[in-house]
């Protein structure tokens, strides 16, 4: 049962052949099963899930009307607050803290009666393209388990790919959401900026962070997509227009006369020979679905990067100062005598670990005086120029496409010293962060030399995000057909367990 | 080559409220110099011409009206203070001037 | 010994600049939906967003900049077609976020002036005073500081904080240098921020109470050799919170500088505390040690762009200037210049309006809030307004008095009375029993007692001087314990010793 997508399962609830306890049962053994290996999670609520799990079939058995997700286990990105549960962000300084107030992400998956099991693994603060920056452990990739799930949504993603759960919530700053998707063989989607609230999101980059849904079918993320998205009046960035139709573009399909614009600096020098096979082949099942490959150019790509790595830790070196030991959180050095300042001082050293402290210092010095308009305010110029790529480009196509990461899942501790290798993993989701517009990543298949999945991006125009489901849906319909059975079939590191 | 020397990221580890060893200090200012060499390609086509984007969205007068919603109780707002008496945060003692 | 106010103004001109902060009196908080009323239990008006809790994120308040927006036009500035929000960033404890959300390089009010008139030696003079931006903010926490004597910051062994007042919405209100007053720059400094709070009263949108802290001032001060162009150094002095303080501090300013630079030393650019017991600065924060407040645009929140529709209806339902109503004011009650010169500066104008408003004649009103109820309120060393007695007490003593049933005497009584917080008007004069005695027969019993006691003066008016009434007038007055129309006593008299009409 765990294996079904969450389209299956909403079948099965409806029909009586499964009840939402049952599934959430089924899913807890699976966590108790295999988190041990994975450590997708790092906070499973038992109790909870089965007693929203209960409510909802009781209410099913009571004939209510329910939404369409209702029942189906679901896994949260521990960087939302959910009221009463640990929530950390992946670090320490957020130690057993337990958050007054749900997140709207949270009161909404609430509300549609999506069960809740735990709080996933993630990079601190999303700060990371591998989850080893979690305070709390590395995850697991559940492919090859000496290797990274992604980040820094990475529990979340392992936890679809481990079967933990059918439904993940992630987020996106730079790639966080389609990045983990991409080398677990998952489904990933980054909305427009704006679509889902980002209330009770911990921010890291305010104007770049975005959550969305994670899943294993395209159908799936499309389902979750509407359960999340809308207007919230609690974030004034949040976009005051009805949610684009995702699922019935999840549920079409159809490519017939569409454009697609492959990016030509998004291909080439640096990708790894299989992703590029993989890429290729995807292109041709579009082509042969009947849409139309374009080739579009996006010079300013190249310096989306620079620009991403001043704003983001611009903006969380502002974000992050009110972990400062005074309200809620870790708390050092507090002994007698010992100053605000101090404390402050001692508990940012010791409840931050080195990738945060980084961004900080950098961000820091970026903002700072004499050294603004080198830096952030630069990098600000560079968004305008990626954002006129981005505008020239969707003049000549539809939605654009790219591999969504340069290679495929990397070893644990094989980058963790190297910042800027580290980094690079996000060449080419960071453009869509850039310009606030929507993007998606789906398995294109696995790459020859070594086996791994490998993601293909499909970016769309900001408030068009139905496009990304109707060109996902087509593609992944095609490479079904291909490989007779879902890649994650093939996964070979949990097999037996 | 924009470089990060020691003292400079003392200073910025001191604005943001983090305490630095000697060896972390050290080590920063050196990943600093290479990342800040990846970063300030920026400058180059940050031109006077191009408007900074500080924002995706074009939204504009996003308000709301002036209409009192319900606190947390005090035991929620207080539930993750580290130190707490009469309902107040506790604090350790704050040097620095009156604001 | 320290140098004479003379001699700092013969040698140096002041130049001033003048940050005032105003609380705003909307309901809710300027980023989030917790009441703003003052005085409520630790931490009950606090959520998570102005807790700062992760995940938290700001609304901005319309009624907050819809009343900034009036603020400008009545100070005369442009409204900025476009402005943002911007954080300024540095680490306090009663601040939740560590940063304040303010406005930097993209204020919402700019360039407008106010106009101050003060006596001077040659008459009124009029100042103009340039206003350079008017911007909203949040205001902080408040500490209580525990441990050590006297609950101040120094000495203390920790500190409790309370987020209630944490993120009301204040607006600061920013001068352009101001050189040119001369001598007068105290009395200059008083009357704006006099003015401005004036202002802000006539528009509803603050409480302007500065014993309150809902309107603060940040005085700066530099001195220069008469007839230089470069400009001093300045100090800064925060939070003076009365007129009378922001006058002290500043004269208080000019007298340090002067001496330190007739030394030879340099002036320190840094914060100063205003101190009221002596009315000397404290030093606060220097220069060397002030933060780097990395402003950037808020991401949180999306610009103020307001239209002119916006702009021209707040505009139009601009009440009328203060200045323009005091003219108004002083022709209708037929004030000289003087008097109502003397209101302004004791500060009872509203109040003598709204006793008038309430029915009294406006040169009574005048007399006693200027007269016996400002003596009071000196004698107590507080301000007017701070006393029991409202205008409607006041309104209600001149009635009684033009009816007949108060004298001038007892009426001073009652005042005493409302003032001692013993109740209205109506309830002292029955607790106390006071009353006019309006019975001829007993005042002639009085006068007849008078007479036979003071014969010698009882014949000097008999003989036609009459001068001479006032020491009988005054016994019998003693007498009838206060309680007699002195007028009605003075008529008795005379007839009684053959001198009425
Ligand atoms: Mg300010
Ligand atoms: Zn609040």
């Amino acid at each position: 049962m765990i294996h079904l997508s969450a389209a299956q399962m909403v079948a099965k609830l409806a029909n009586g052949e499964t009840t939402s306890v049952a599934l959430t049962q089924a899913h807890l053994e699976r966590i108790n099963t295999v988190d041990a290996d994975v450590h997708a999670f790092l906070f499973v609520d038992n109790e909870g899930a089965l007693k929203q799990a209960a409510e909802v079939d009781a209410k099913r058995a009571a004939g209510e009307k329910l939404a369409p997700l209702a029942g189906v286990p679901l896994a949260l990105k521990d960087v939302m607050t959910q009221k009463g549960i640990p929530t950390t962000a992946g670090s320490k300084i957020l130690e057993g803290w337990r958050p007054p107030y749900d997140s709207t992400v949270v009161a909404k998956l609430k509300a549609n009666n999506i069960v809740i099991l735990g709080k996933t693994n993630m990079d601190e603060f999303a700060m990371g393209s591998s989850t080893e920056n979690s305070a709390y452990g590395p995850t697991h990739n559940p492919w090859d388990l000496t290797r990274i799930p992604g980040g820094s949504g990475g529990g979340s993603s392992a936890a679809l790919a481990a079967f933990e759960a059918p439904l993940a919530i992630g987020t996106d700053t730079g790639g966080s959401i389609r990045q983990p998707a991409a080398v677990t063989g998952t489904v990933g989607v980054k909305p427009t900026y704006g679509a889902v609230s980002r209330y009770g999101l911990i921010a890291f980059s305010s104007s770049l962070d975005q959550a969305g849904p994670c899943a294993r079918t395209v159908l799936d993320a499309a389902l979750l997509h509407e359960a999340i998205a809308g207007h919230d009046p609690k974030d004034s960035t949040s976009i005051n227009a009805p949610v684009p139709q995702v699922v019935a573009a999840a549920k079409s399909g159809d490519v017939k006369g569409m454009k697609i614009g492959v990016v030509k600096e998004l291909n080439g020098d640096g990708y790894q020979s299989g992703v590029r096979t993989r890429f290729e082949e995807s292109l041709e099942l579009l082509a042969a679905a009947g849409a139309e490959i374009v080739e579009v150019s996006a010079p300013n790509f190249e310096y989306a990067l620079a620009a991403y790595y001043l704003i983001a830790p611009s903006e969380c070196s502002s974000n992050l100062a009110r972990f400062d030991a005074m309200r809620y959180g870790l708390r050092i050095g507090d002994v007698d005598g010992a100053s605000a300042e101090s404390v402050m001082n001692l508990t940012r050293e010791i409840g931050f670990g080195r990738e945060v402290k980084r961004r900080i210092i950098l961000g820091t010095y970026a903002l700072s005086s004499g050294y603004y308009d080198a830096y952030y305010g630069s990098a600000q110029k560079v968004r305008t120029l990626i954002t006129q790529d981005f505008n020239r480009a969707f003049e000549k196509c539809d939605v654009m496409v790219s591999p969504t990461c340069p290679t495929t899942a990397f070893k644990i501790g094989e980058k963790s010293n190297d910042p800027i290798a580290m980094y690079l993993n996000d060449i080419a989701t960071i453009p869509v962060n850039m310009a606030g517009i929507g993007g998606m990543s789906l398995p294109a298949g696995l790459a020859p030399e070594d086996g791994l999945p490998v993601g293909f991006q499909i970016m769309a125009p900001a408030m068009q995000d139905q496009r990304m489901y109707l060109v996902g849906a087509a593609l992944e319909a095609a490479l079904l057909t291909k490989w007779g059975a879902p890649l994650l079939s093939q996964a070979p590191a949990l097999a037996g367990k | 080559m924009s470089s990060l020397f020691r003292d400079d990221v003392a200073n910025l580890a001191r604005l943001a409220r983090i305490e630095m060893s000697e060896e972390e200090l050290v080590s920063l200012s050196n990943e600093f110099t290479v990342i800040l060499d990846a970063v300030a390609r920026v400058q180059e086509v940050a031109g006077a011409d191009v408007e900074p984007t500080s924002h995706p969205l074009p939204l504009r007068n996003v308000f709301r009206s002036d209409v009192v919603i319900p606190s947390l109780t005090p035991d929620e707002a207080l539930s993750g203070a580290p130190a707490q008496e009469e309902s107040r945060f506790r604090v350790p003692q704050i040097l620095g001037e009156e604001a | 010994m320290a140098l004479s106010y003379y001699d700092v103004i013969a040698k140096y001109e002041p130049v001033l600049g003048l940050e005032v902060h105003v609380e705003l009196n909307t309901k809710s908080k300027m980023f989030c939906g917790c009441s703003t009323i003052f005085g409520g239990e630790p931490n009950t008006q606090t959520c998570p967003v102005c807790l700062a809790l992760p995940g938290a994120l700001p609304t901005v308040n319309e009624k907050a900049i819809e009343s900034t927006i009036k603020i400008g036009l009545a100070l005369n500035c442009s409204i900025a077609p476009f402005s943002r929000f911007a954080r300024k960033n540095y680490f306090y404890p009663d601040m939740p976020k560590n940063f304040q959300i303010s406005q930097y390089d993209e204020p919402i009010c700019v360039n407008g002036y106010v106009d101050v008139e003060i006596e001077t030696d040659e008459g009124p003079k009029s100042f103009r005073i340039e206003i350079e931006r008017v911007h909203m903010e949040e205001d902080t926490g408040k500490s209580l500081h525990v441990g050590g004597a006297t609950g101040r910051i120094h000495g203390a062994e920790y500190s409790l904080l309370d987020y209630n007042r944490a993120g009301i919405p204040l607006v600061e209100i920013v001068t352009k240098i101001v050189p040119g007053t001369g001598k007068y720059a105290p009395e200059v400094a008083k009357a704006y921020v006099a003015e401005l709070r004036d202002v802000l009263r006539s528009l509803g949108v603050s409480d302007v109470k500065m014993e309150q802290g809902s309107l603060r001032c940040d005085a700066n001060v530099s001195l220069r050799l008469i007839g230089a162009q470069t400009l001093g150094t300045r100090s800064e002095t925060k939070n003076v919170n009365s007129l009378r303080s922001v006058e002290r501090a500043i004269r208080g300013e000019m007298i340090r500088h002067a001496e330190l630079l007739n030394k030879g030393e340099r002036v320190v650019q840094e914060t100063r505390h205003f101190q009221e017991d002596t009315g000397l600065t404290r030093s606060g924060r220097s220069k060397e040690q002030a933060e780097d407040y990395r402003y950037f645009p808020e991401p949180d929140l999306v610009p103020v762009a307001p239209d002119a529709t916006w702009i021209e209806t707040l505009r139009a339902g601009l009440p009328e200037r203060p200045s323009i109503h005091r003219k108004r004011l002083q022709e209708a009650w037929g004030v000289p210049d003087k008097e109502m010169a003397a209101m302004i500066n004791a500060d009872v104008l509203n109040i003598v309006e709204a006793t008038v408003n309430l029915g009294a004649d406006p040169t009574k009103a005048r007399s006693w809030w200027l007269g016996e109820i400002s003596r009071i309120a000196n004698d107590k060393d507080v301000a007017i307004t701070d006393l029991t007695i409202r205008p409607s007490d006041v309104a209600e003593i001149v009635a009684l008095v033009n009816a007949g049933e108060l004298t001038d005497k007892l009426a001073r009584q009652v005042i005493e009375g409302v003032i001692a917080g013993e109740g209205g008007p109506a309830v002292i004069i029955a607790a106390r029993g006071i009353k006019v005695v309006n019975d001829d027969g007993a005042l002639m019993a009085a006068i007849e007692k008078v007479c036979a006691e003071q014969p010698e003066t009882a014949e000097k008016i008999r003989n036609g001087h009459l001068p001479a009434a006032g020491a009988l007038i005054g016994a019998v007055m003693k007498e009838t314990k206060g309680q007699a129309d002195a007028a009605r006593v003075r008529t008795l008299l005379l007839t009684h010793l053959g001198q009425g009409e």
